[in-house]
């Protein structure tokens, strides 16, 4: 076994390998960029090497400074994680040439994985089931949409070099072929800087099952059941769950045999996936499924396989990277109830999923699980960190386990529910939603179903007058009585007759509310919003389901799984915004200036687009907010924070 | 220590009446400060907030720590005077919170004849500053007002403890290390500009805020200068331009916020130095307090039955028990904090009064606080008590009362008669704070008793002329001179005036007498050295 490893990744994948390594006696050394020096990564490793700047380019996607970072730190081998240099044979091939192991498949084997034409070749020569499509060099647009009228519509145009649901589109016509096609490049060169796509039939009722794999270099290899992913929103994975539902013992006999044959094909060694795709239009059936494509690495959803297996399978790639054999045979792996995994997300369901950025001013998980079943977080963050714009905003995946599906379920939802983040916007409430959802209960998903129930499941109903009134209460920093001696302190609103009544004032989605607040002797207050029904409350305090969490300019009040951000008026910052004028708009969220359309002097009309900023690898158009006159627009390229003044407007 | 046992009965008839009759008169009082706390008229009101103005409670509200206590003095000060209308004279006063720390506020309310100076809001504003210098206890004064009231600066103006007096205690706090913070939120004319101007550090609210010598009309006739107000004196001219101002605000809510970081950076700290314990509540309930006090005040009770009310866990160790017995003296708790506690329980007597002095020397050698419970019709008379020397006696109370360093807090629980008054802490005596209750009466002597000296005088006139004076006419002529006692001796009465610094529910003693204590342990306690007690 190996004496230290480096960990060339972050987040909560990085904190996943080091807990499974310290357990196993192996010393971790972690890497981070300028954004990440305080990370929960760095503090948890035993030591952490800085390795450059913040954007992945400049740190976490340098092998050669990652590598001379292990050979410092006299690390023998070392984990990618997933994303970044995971998927990078260049890499894998450095690592070797250093002396180093690299603890993941081989070089070959990622090579020919990595380009999906080839590997579906590749899996049709060993006899895989594989979907229509052109995986040919051709770009032209012609060849490609001639290709597509010969797969038939709809059909799927994806980034070759591409995974994550990057660079990909759905087209249903022939006559949006070529915006689908352009949008596609676009984002594929963006996200991996190789602009190909293939050309796929796009199947109907689909369903995403991969089957992981684990191989080793004694040419061994087991699978450990299959995963379900198809509760995905625009090809991003959202709630994943092991097993299949629905699954019967063909299918599965079928694909687990299918994925065993594709790894053994290519002499696979590690953790793997076996990505397929399953056509539920008529119930599953063992010849309705595809080669999709394989992941040559440990999945982002690995957990819920771990928790129906028992299987800890970070111990298994170092150990299998360590010249072990896989430690278990395929009749000694057995499948135990249910598993799901949730992934939470810094993003506003409610502005199209729009990523978010913030300080996690508040981060509250669930550890209690009902009886029977289980709860396990993986997270990277802690309260008080904050989601960069730098890297993927994901939170934290909650992962549940129960004795069978609809238990299993239940403690998903419950636990989601009981997941409070304040500082940023995140989908926990969708993601309770999905949960509760009952065409999702029943097990009867596909692909589509995010897609078709979107609205519904994004519903973001109003505050209750209650959250309402807790916020208010928060609003004036009014905080649960301490017990003191002190009669100042605790002879809370002491009047001799009528204690004094506090305003606040704050705003939900834009709409001003005002609240009158009296103080009560025994120690809680009573809260009067105009117009509102009135709450004696505690403050600071969780009851009756409630939370709060108040942080600068904000409350967030918890209920119900749901958290409602307030505004609340912070009379230093409106000084502040009434001292440089009204007439400027800011950035809603760190990002790149990424194009500038209009320059100082330009007259323009509201609406108009000024400039684009690009934030998390999406386009944010910024438009003018009213007519006038710019005064002062930011510069194309630059790199701006939340709040910088993008443009100004002359008086 | 030991426990007081209560002998009353709250399930007795006269318990009953008593509390009926206690709460009545809690009830009244409390009416009443709802009508003044709503300051000045509804249309003043309306025209205030019309401005973007919070009103001055709120100011008050906004300024304190959310749910701080908050210690008002002078509630009812021009209570029924100047017309009726001037409510709390204009003038909010008391002890709040602010970032934890314990402040003097005092806030002009602009609704009550744009909140110019009457001569008791002068009384108050003096009187809010002694509290503040005796206590030492930051200043924050939220200015809003017209200055001087006019058609009455003979009575504001002139004299030692007048308009000026203001100034005077803030350069010499100021000067005594007590923080003095301005923070203007409307007019702040003439005399009154220099509320801010002598302030350690000054806020003013753009487009609300003023501060001149002499206003645009003023200067209008002085020297033909046409100029608004604003430029005259307003924030921006008064922070950029002449200094006067520090911190430019932009509304009142963002004034407050900024006095609240001031006082954030204060670097103060209270330090106690007295041995504190953990505060438990009376054994007996506080509320039970309206059961024990007679409707009629010469009606005697035990004064233990309303310490018992009062104290930590009912806890009271006499001392002197079986001495003076008419005076009753002893240590308890109060939140936790030590107190000598003084409190009548009938007319002082020779020994009651030496037992007093001897009491209060103990409490000052201790540096333990002094409360005083005061119902009392003073001292008691005749050739015997006049031979056995009385009134040295007294004196010699007098002498400790008044020459005792330590905190002392009187609340006039009944009667506060004659020398009495002197000898139990009055204003005089300059206790800390000093609290009535709803049923307390004070005066030179009870009403009865000047009736009957008078209608005694004017009896011997008559019949010494050889006329006669039926007991009709008697009855008549007293009449007047009971209703007029019975007026000015009304606590309403003499909270109007400022002879104490407010009415306070009976069952919140326990409250007050905690928060201000508390208050007055922000000032050190000095040594006491006594004058020369005459033996």
């Amino acid at each position: 076994m190996f004496s230290k490893i480096l960990i060339a990744n972050r987040g909560e994948i990085a904190c996943r390998v080091i807990r499974t390594a310290r357990k196993m006696g192996v010393k971790t050394v972690a890497v981070y960029s300028d954004a990440d020096a305080r990370a929960l990564h760095v503090a948890m490793a035993d030591e952490a090497v800085h390795i450059g700047g913040s954007p992945v380019s400049e740190s976490y996607l340098r092998g050669d400074v990652i590598i001379a970072a292990a050979k410092a730190t006299g690390a023998d081998a070392i984990h990618p994680g997933y994303g970044f240099l995971s998927e990078n044979p260049g890499f894998v091939d450095q690592v070797t040439q250093a002396g180093l192991v690299f603890i993941g498949p081989s070089a070959d084997s990622i090579r020919a994985m990595g380009l999906k034409d080839a590997a579906k070749r590749l899996m049709e020569k060993a006899g895989v089931p594989v979907v229509p499509g052109y995986h040919g060099e051709a770009q032209e647009i012609v060849i490609l949409a001639s290709k597509a009228r010969e797969i038939g519509y709809p059909v799927l145009i994806k980034a070759r070099a591409g995974g994550g649901g990057k660079g990909m589109r759905r087209v249903d016509h022939p006559d949006d072929f070529a915006d689908a096609l352009s949008g596609a490049r676009r984002e594929a060169k963006a996200a991996f800087g190789d602009d190909r796509v293939l050309v796929e039939k796009y199947v109907d009722k689909p369903r995403h099952i991969e089957v992981q794999v684990f191989g080793d270099n004694f040419g061994n290899a087991v699978h450990l059941f299959e995963r379900d992913c198809s509760a995905q929103r625009r090809h991003q994975k959202v709630i994943e769950e092991a097993p299949a539902p629905g699954m019967t013992a063909e299918l599965r006999a079928a694909m687990t045999d299918a994925a065993v044959k594709a790894a053994k094909a290519i002499k696979y060694s590690g953790a793997g996936t076996i990505e397929f795709i399953v056509d539920a239009s008529d119930g599953l059936k063992p010849d309705r499924f595809w080669f999709m494509e394989m992941n040559t690495r440990l999945q982002v959803e690995h957990p819920v396989t771990e928790m129906i297996s028992g299987v800890d399978l970070v111990e298994w790639q170092l150990r299998v990277a360590s010249g072990e054999q896989v430690p278990l045979a395929q009749e000694d792996i057995t499948l135990s109830g249910h598993a799901f995994e949730a992934r939470l997300y810094a993003e506003d369901p409610a502005k199209g999923f729009l990523p978010a950025i913030g300080t996690l001013h508040h981060l509250s998980f669930p550890s209690e699980a009902a009886p029977g079943t289980e709860i396990r977080v993986e997270t990277g963050v802690r309260q008080g960190d904050a989601i960069s714009p730098f890297y993927d905003p994901m939170i934290a995946k909650v992962v549940t386990h129960g004795p069978d599906r609809a238990t299993a379920l239940d403690a998903l939802a419950d636990a989601v529910t009981r997941t409070e983040v304040a500082g940023s916007t995140t989908n926990a409430a969708f993601l309770a939603a999905l949960a509760r959802d009952p065409d999702f209960a029943s097990g009867d998903v596909d692909t589509g179903l995010i897609g078709r129930k979107q609205d519904e499941l994004t519903a973001a109903p109003p505050p209750s007058s209650r959250a309402i009134a807790l916020a208010a209460l928060a609003a004036t920093g009014a905080t649960a009585p301490v017990a003191s001696d002190d009669p100042w302190s605790s002879l809370a609103g002491y009047a001799h007759f009528n204690a004094l009544a506090r305003r606040a004032t704050l705003s939900f989605g834009g709409a001003d509310i005002v609240a009158h607040i009296t103080a009560r002797p025994d120690g809680r207050f009573d809260v009067r919003p105009e117009g509102g029904e009135a709450f004696v409350l505690a403050a600071g305090a969780s009851d009756a389901g409630a939370t709060v969490a108040a942080w600068p300019g904000h409350v967030t009040v918890f209920e119900n799984g749901r958290s409602f951000d307030f505004a609340i008026s912070d009379p230093f910052a409106r000084a502040a915004e009434i001292g440089e004028g009204t007439s400027s708009m800011r950035a809603p969220m760190p990002g790149l200036v990424k194009l500038v359309r209009a320059a100082k002097g330009d007259k323009v009309t509201k609406g108009q687009p000024l400039l684009v900023l690009e934030a998390m690898k999406m386009e944010h158009t910024i438009t003018a907010t009213h007519d006038g006159v710019i005064s002062e627009i930011a510069i194309e390229g630059s790199q701006v924070t939340d709040g910088t003044v993008l443009v100004r407007f002359e008086d | 220590m030991p426990t007081l046992h209560s002998q009353l009965s709250p399930s007795s008839e006269s318990f009953k009446a008593n509390a009926a009759r206690l709460r009545t008169l809690v009830a009244d009082i409390s009416d009443k400060a709802v009508t003044v706390e709503r300051g000045g008229s509804e249309d003043a009101r309306k025209r205030h907030t019309s401005r973007g103005k919070l009103l001055p409670r709120e100011r008050l509200a906004q300024l304190l720590d959310a749910g701080s206590p908050f210690l008002e003095i002078g509630q009812f000060a021009a209570f029924g005077l100047y017309g009726g209308d001037i409510a709390s004279a204009g003038l909010i006063a008391g002890i709040g919170r602010v970032e934890g720390t314990e402040v003097m506020v005092v806030v002009n309310d602009a609704t009550v004849k744009g909140g110019t100076y009457y001569p008791l809001t002068v009384k108050k504003h003096l009187r809010a500053q002694e509290i503040a210098l005796q206590n030492n206890l930051p200043c924050i004064y939220l200015v809003d007002s017209g200055g001087a009231n006019l058609p009455n600066q003979d009575e504001v103006f002139p004299d030692r403890d007048h308009f000026g007096r203001i100034f005077f205690n803030q350069a010499n706090m100021s000067a005594a290390g007590i923080p003095q913070i301005a923070c203007v939120m409307g007019s702040c004319t003439a005399g009154g500009a220099y509320v801010p101007a002598m302030s350690d550090e000054t806020v003013m609210v753009r487009n609300q805020a003023t501060i001149f010598l002499a206003g645009p009309p003023l200067v209008k006739a002085a020297t033909g200068e046409d100029v608004s107000a604003e430029e005259l004196g307003g924030a921006d001219l008064h922070t950029r331009v002449s200094g006067v101002a520090d911190h430019y605000a932009v509304d009142d809510e963002h004034a407050l916020a900024i006095v609240r970081r001031i006082v954030k950076n204060l670097n103060r700290k209270k330090d106690i130095g007295l041995v504190l314990k953990k505060s438990i509540p009376p054994v007996h309930a506080p509320e039970e307090v309206y059961g024990v006090i007679p409707a009629d005040l010469r009606q005697p009770y035990d004064v233990r039955e309303v310490i018992a009310r009062v104290v930590d866990a009912s806890e009271f160790d006499e001392f002197k028990q079986n001495y003076g017995t008419t005076l009753v003296t002893g240590f308890a708790h109060v939140h936790g904090m030590p107190v000598g506690i003084i409190a009548n329980n009938g007319v002082l007597f020779s020994e009651s009064a030496l037992k007093g002095a001897h009491f209060i020397e103990l409490c000052c050698q201790r540096k333990i606080p002094l409360v005083f419970l005061q119902n009392i019709t003073g001292f008691m008379v005749g050739a015997k008590y006049e031979a056995g020397g009385i009134a040295k006696d007294g004196a010699k109370l007098v002498t400790a009362v008044a020459t005792a360093q330590v905190p002392k807090v009187t609340i006039i629980i009944g009667g506060s008669f004659g020398a009495g008054n002197y000898g139990m802490c009055g204003r005089a005596y300059s206790p800390r704070f000093l609290w009535m209750w709803p049923n307390a009466r004070i005066s030179v002597m009870g009403g009865e008793q000047a009736a009957t000296v008078l209608a005694m005088v004017k009896r011997e006139g008559i019949e010494r002329k050889g006329g006669t004076w039926s007991k009709e006419e008697e009855a008549e002529f007293r009449a007047p001179i009971l209703e007029k006692y019975e007026r000015e001796g009304h606590p309403l009465y003499s909270s109007a005036r400022l002879w104490d610094d407010g009415i306070i529910d009976p069952a919140k003693t326990r409250e007050v007498l905690a928060l201000s204590l508390s208050a007055a342990l922000n000032a050190p306690i000095s040594d006491t050295k006594f004058g020369v007690f005459r033996m």
